[in-house]
């Protein structure tokens, strides 16, 4: 097993390497190179002047290269433009939203996804079917930020039933500890708190979550279509297995590995709707921040993302290998 | 009197109808074409195509008004923007520049039309190269576009987009080159896999028997029967291309003029107008779902058409 994840992290290492190296060379052909995204388009050419010889931008671009290589492994990803404060820190400060977003909508895709797909797949051909195979359509049609606007209007503007935007009531006073405000409330006692925070989280959660939900649905589907009539499960039919039995532990189980994938794929849909999510309910997250850097031309922050989501999806794809071994005994992770 | 009619020629309804591939079974296209005719949910979808490039080809002679032009700019104040109805002139209303919405809208449909068409071409053609020197010549040049492709791979579709339009400043063109570059990972990839599986079938065989070069098995043989997936996939490309070429204008990557007619564009000036005008918000939305949705029933079908294993079920 420690092998097998060792392995995994030396192949990392090429894609990691060429990756930095795109974003050096993305970094050095934005328009007037980094010393204009760093000052602006209204900088003399003297100040231009001086922050390349400050930063090197004048060096040899092979040794521009291996400096900053040199300082991203020892996890210096340099200084937003936009804040002044290391990019690193940024992240991790609104990291916690994100994840926060993020749990709620995955919670959601796989909560609805799976049942759904599963009845759909038992009841192949009638309502429920049809019902499924429409609302994965309208999933994957719908662009996430004209659903965000349905929601909110309808739940926030219309009904007044939940928050439209924000992270947290500013009236409430909250004690933070972990910058998951769900969490934090329920840490310190602070129930009200809690349920403020998780309020606010229901809408951008269901708008992100519809598109996995949508693929969720689907494969869990086709995948139990083409389960429900295999041989094993006939045999254990055919044995007076308890129907619970079957469903559960030959069918579904069996069903689940496509599934599993598939969630673990999500990640990059899941990220650029967090931008788009977090945009229209004024979300504080790293999608958010990430919508501001694209516009501050902030490259340290969208280059240190870029680096932070390659490493997470490769370590998110190594645990849905590992975890075949415990959904389907039968895989051995060579 | 009852006279019994002779069954219509190709009378059978059934959309895997075996009879399709035995009497008139002359090619893997035409097959699919006769079973594409009968499937309700693609026909559903070349109407929505049919009509939304109607639209966007005629819109100079549909659109009462110009895709930036403001002739409502003296009909609305701070406080109102008349909505459907409000002005007879004006039928869907007015948004908040003055701009007329129903010019904006077909308009938009141009500009969708396009940007969609554009990148999904440059995705194809980028992703068919990179698939066809990795498929034809395998070994070392198959590793090392491969492993680019993988690192395209590992950035968010969004994000890479994003981050060619920044190279390349604000622009309708930044977006449809940054939507294309995106694309071209998934092209290149499945015209690899495609090609791959076909390397050992017989005709290849056949082929490199009779003495052809590699360039002609290549690009002669193994291309064309590899086709098939590379469409169905441009054909749902260009789905996702409207959608996300909608989502770069919401974010503000489009350039030119705030009251540019473009759909995405309509949605994030419709932001603050939420409360009071949420149609500004509705009509341009629906047109980009309605003309996504139709190219996915359009892709999903042919996919289905084309797929040897649901054809003789």
């Amino acid at each position: 097993m420690l092998r097998v994840i060792g392995k995994r992290i030396a192949l990392l290492i090429p894609t990691l390497f060429g990756l930095s190296v795109l974003l050096f060379l993305w970094v050095r052909s934005l328009p007037g190179g980094p010393a204009t995204a760093l000052l602006g388009e209204k900088a003399t050419p003297e100040a231009i002047a001086r922050v390349n010889e400050l930063y090197g931008f004048d060096r040899p671009l092979i040794v521009q290269y291996f400096t900053y290589i040199g300082k991203l492994l020892q996890g210096d990803f340099g200084v937003s433009i936009n804040t002044g404060r290391p990019v690193l820190e940024e992240f991790a400060t609104r990291f916690p939203a994100t994840l926060e977003l993020t749990i709620i909508a995955l919670i959601f895709a796989i909560g609805v996804g799976v049942p759904l797909g599963y009845l759909a797949a038992r009841h192949y051909g009638r309502l429920v079917d049809h019902g499924s195979v429409v609302l994965s359509l309208i999933g994957i049609t719908v662009p996430v930020f004209f659903l965000a606007f349905i929601l909110k209007y309808l739940f926030a503007i219309k009904w007044s039933l939940l928050p439209p935007d924000g992270r947290q009531n500013p009236r409430i006073n909250a004690t933070h500890y972990t910058d998951f405000y769900v969490l934090d409330g329920l840490l310190t006692g602070e129930y009200d708190a809690a349920w403020d925070a998780f309020l606010h989280l229901i809408l951008p959660g269901l708008a992100l979550g519809t598109i996995p939900l949508a693929i969720i649905v689907r494969i869990t589907r086709a995948s139990v279509l083409e389960v429900q009539n295999a041989d094993f499960v006939r045999t254990a039919r055919a044995k007076g297995l308890m129907e619970r039995t079957i469903r559960g532990s030959f069918i579904l189980r069996n069903a689940m590995l496509p599934v599993v994938t598939t969630i673990g794929l999500q990640l990059g849909l899941l990220i650029s709707g967090a931008v788009l999510t977090e945009t229209v309910f004024a979300f504080n997250g790293i999608g958010r921040f990430l919508r501001d850097a694209i516009f501050g031309l902030d490259y340290p922050v969208l280059q240190g993302f870029i680096i932070f989501i390659a490493i997470l999806y490769a370590l998110i794809n190594l645990v849905v290998d590992l975890s075949y071994s415990v959904i389907d005994p039968r895989v051995r992770v060579q | 009197m009852s006279t019994i009619l002779p069954p219509a020629a190709g009378g059978s309804d059934a959309p895997n109808d075996p009879a399709i591939d035995a009497a008139k079974g002359t090619g893997l296209w035409q097959n699919a074409f006769l079973r594409l005719r009968r499937n309700p949910q693609a026909i559903t979808g070349a109407v929505i195509i049919g009509l939304f490039l109607l639209v966007a080809l005629f819109a100079p002679v549909l659109a009462p008004y110009g895709g930036n032009d403001l002739p409502g700019r003296t009909d609305i104040t701070p406080t109102t923007i008349p909505g459907p109805g409000d002005i007879d002139s004006f039928p869907l209303g007015l948004d908040r520049f003055g701009g007329d919405v129903l010019s904006k809208l077909i308009w938009g449909a141009q500009a969708s039309l396009l940007i969609g068409v554009v990148s999904t071409a440059l995705g194809l053609a980028g992703g068919m190269l990179l698939g066809v020197l990795a498929g034809g010549f395998g070994g070392w040049v198959d590793s090392v576009i491969m492993r680019f492709v993988d690192i395209l791979l590992s950035i968010p579709n969004l994000l890479l987009a994003v981050s060619i339009a920044a190279v390349l400043g604000q622009s309708a063109y930044a977006i449809m080159i940054a939507i294309g570059v995106s694309q071209i990972p998934i092209f290149a990839r499945l015209l690899r896999s495609t090609m791959l599986s076909q390397r050992g079938a017989d005709y290849i065989l056949a082929a490199q028997t009779l003495g052809l070069s590699r360039r002609t098995i290549t690009m002669s043989h193994l291309l064309p029967n590899s086709m098939g997936p590379v469409i169905v996939q441009a054909t749902l490309t260009l789905a996702t291309a409207v959608i996300d070429a909608a989502a770069l204008s919401f974010l503000g990557l489009g350039g030119g003029l705030p009251q540019t007619a473009e759909w995405g564009r309509m949605l994030t000036y419709a932001q603050a107008e939420l409360a009071v005008a949420p149609q500004l918000a509705f009509l341009p939305g629906a047109c980009i779902a309605i003309t996504a949705l139709g190219f996915t029933l359009l892709g999903e079908s042919l996919r289905e058409a084309l797929d040897p294993k649901t054809r003789t079920k």
